[in-house]
């Protein structure tokens, strides 16, 4: 019996060794070093000195971090609620198609989400490239008759790129709510059809309380993943005025690989960090909190 | 008195159907509204590849016809020939099957033993996979770079796949569906006695291997598209992978919109290509993954 946990104790080694040593060496490693970097002055590779809480008092006052904290914010509102709305609308109208037709509607709104960044960026920035661009034909009429770049002009470059964002995450969004729909037995729209309950009685008395909890995981899942936004707001930015549009990521990889300050970019990190761990435990506490209903 | 009472239920039948016939309009409208949407929604992929089938020409004096005048493939040849798409695209390949492997090799085992063995510091483990939901792995960037640095690594296959092989819900999940596996199984296995290695590969694997391919298809199409990473791992044109490339190379094109959509349309179609194929298994891969994540 004894040799018998022994031989336990060893296989459960085996078998767990690859993930201790992976996540021991690429996880904890460099979450304990980043921890440490965030109290000095140290510059991208090499040692620094011990600074303490000088940083964090640098970079809570730099007016960078600000408007990298603030656009993160204006994006994360210009992509969260109207996503999850669209999504909720979309996913509505496929459901109630049947067959082949829904498989196909569903592979229109998902193929944009399995592509990678590049692929929409270069898609989107040739449709609104001002010369040429397709969508110069909508911009027109806003702008005096004259074309205009999309993501040149500053208050017109999150919403531009929030809206290239919706279309191409919503796949992602339809997709749970597809799967929320499906579960609503469709005897409750009978019963409600017999008492001649209209579209949007059906929708606000079934439809809308009944998907509830897949709204809530679909805006927090949005939401911590926005807040980590870098790619496309980088990719569009790319050789314009990239501090006004700057977002948080986007700022620490500004301080580490552009200005060489390891130990701030690590301070501006760990501040990431401990927004995201306060969301991520919100969002427990929230769907804990439904599952006990 | 009669008629007036059948009168009556013949008038409800017809003020019935009356009312269905519009309810029915207003379905066909909402139908014809959803395929206006959706062709709406894959058209920025339409226009794409068409734009890059066309010819230089076309692209900037064609009017946005919707359809080329005339096929011409010379995109598709320039990019091949005038940049290292060849190498990002093995590069790609190379990275993204290697971390495919390791995060289902390892996944699968820690997920067995958790699931199965009883063993000291299970609680730790557990407690390092929650964690790791909660560390965004873009505020690891900086020490992952200095860590790549020290093994020099930059700039090396190597150096691009270790840091995308943190992926904890590969391993919940597994272990979700090693724990619905009835105990019976491995109690008659260790009955033979086979061992856990055995019972692992020949039992549990093979029972859900659904379940392998959904998360390994998935893990591929992740690692093919990351961006940020690579970007900061690979710096020489060597070793970019293709969405890294494909940004990050400017060559002097002269009219580059036909063969910038042409490079984005071959960056694309290995992960549109493998969701065409085993739509089924991605959908159910992100209906598992998003479980968890609520």
């Amino acid at each position: 019996m004894l040799r018998d946990k022994r031989q336990e104790y060893l296989t459960a080694l085996i078998l767990v060794g690859p993930f201790v040593l992976i996540y021991g060496v690429l996880f904890v490693w460099p979450t304990i070093q980043m921890v440490m970097l965030s109290f000095t002055d140290a510059p991208l590779i090499g040692p620094g000195e011990w600074v303490a809480w000088e940083n964090y008092v640098k970079i809570l006052g730099h007016r960078l971090f600000h408007s990298a904290f603030w656009n993160t914010a204006y994006f994360v509102l210009l992509t969260v609620i109207p996503n999850t709305l669209v999504s909720l609308l979309i996913a509505m109208a496929v459901n109630r198609l049947d067959g082949w037709k829904q498989g196909l509607v569903l592979a229109c709104f998902f193929l944009p989400y399995i592509l990678p960044v590049s692929v929409v960026f270069l898609t989107w920035n040739w449709i609104i490239d001002v010369q040429y661009g397709l969508a110069q034909v909508f911009v027109r009429p806003f702008n005096g008759g004259e074309p205009m770049s999309l993501t040149r002009t500053i208050p017109a470059f999150m919403p531009t790129v929030a809206f290239v964002t919706i279309w191409w995450t919503m796949g992602f969004n339809i997709l749970l709510f597809i799967a929320g729909l499906r579960t609503i037995s469709p005897e409750i729209y009978e019963a409600a059809s017999l008492d001649s309950a209209g579209r949007w009685r059906q929708f606000s008395r079934i439809t809308w309380p009944l998907i509830w909890p897949i709204t809530v995981l679909v805006l927090t899942i949005q939401l911590i993943a926005q807040l980590k936004i870098f790619d496309q707001v980088y990719l569009f930015s790319i050789g314009g005025r990239q501090d006004a549009t700057i977002t948080l990521v986007q700022y620490i990889y500004k301080l580490a690989f552009q200005q060489n300050r390891g130990g701030e970019a690590a301070t501006a990190a760990v501040l990431l960090f401990a927004m995201i761990v306060v969301l991520s435990v919100l969002q427990y506490q929230l769907l804990r909190a439904r599952g006990e209903k | 008195m009669s008629t007036e009472i059948l009168s009556r239920s013949q008038a409800a039948t017809v003020d019935r159907a009356r009312r269905d016939r519009p309810l029915d309009f207003i379905g066909i409208a909402l139908t014809a509204i959803t395929l206006l949407v959706a062709l709406a929604s894959f058209f920025p992929i339409y226009w794409a590849i068409i734009t890059s089938i066309k010819t230089d020409s076309e692209v900037i004096s064609g009017g946005n016809s919707l359809w080329p005048n005339r096929f011409s493939f010379d995109s598709y040849v320039h990019i091949w020939t005038n940049t290292n798409i060849g190498i990002w695209y093995v590069n790609s390949f190379v990275t993204s099957l290697a971390i495919t492997i390791l995060v289902i090799v390892s996944s699968a085992g820690c997920a067995y033993a958790l699931s199965q063995l009883d063993f000291p510091g299970r609680r730790v483990i557990y407690v390092l996979i929650l964690a790791c939901f909660m560390v965004p792995m873009q505020a690891l960037i900086v020490n992952h770079f200095v860590l790549m640095a020290q093994f020099k690594l930059l700039n090396t296959w190597a150096g691009i796949i270790l840091p995308q092989l943190i992926v904890p819900v590969t391993i919940i999940v597994y272990k979700q569906f090693f724990d619905s596996v009835p105990k019976e199984f491995r109690e008659a296995a260790q009955m033979d006695s086979a061992g856990h290695f055995k019972i692992l590969f020949r039992i549990y694997l093979p029972m859900n291997w659904g379940v392998t391919a959904a998360l390994a298809i998935i893990t591929f199409i992740g690692a093919w598209n990351a961006f940020l990473w690579p970007f900061l791992a690979a710096t020489g044109e060597a070793t970019m992978t293709v969405p890294v490339g494909i940004t990050q190379v400017k060559d002097a094109y002269g009219i580059v919109y036909g063969k910038l959509m042409a490079s984005a349309v071959v960056a694309g179609l290995p992960v549109a290509i493998i969701y065409l194929i085993f739509q089924r298994r991605v959908t159910q891969a992100i209906m598992l993954s998003a479980g968890v994540k609520g």
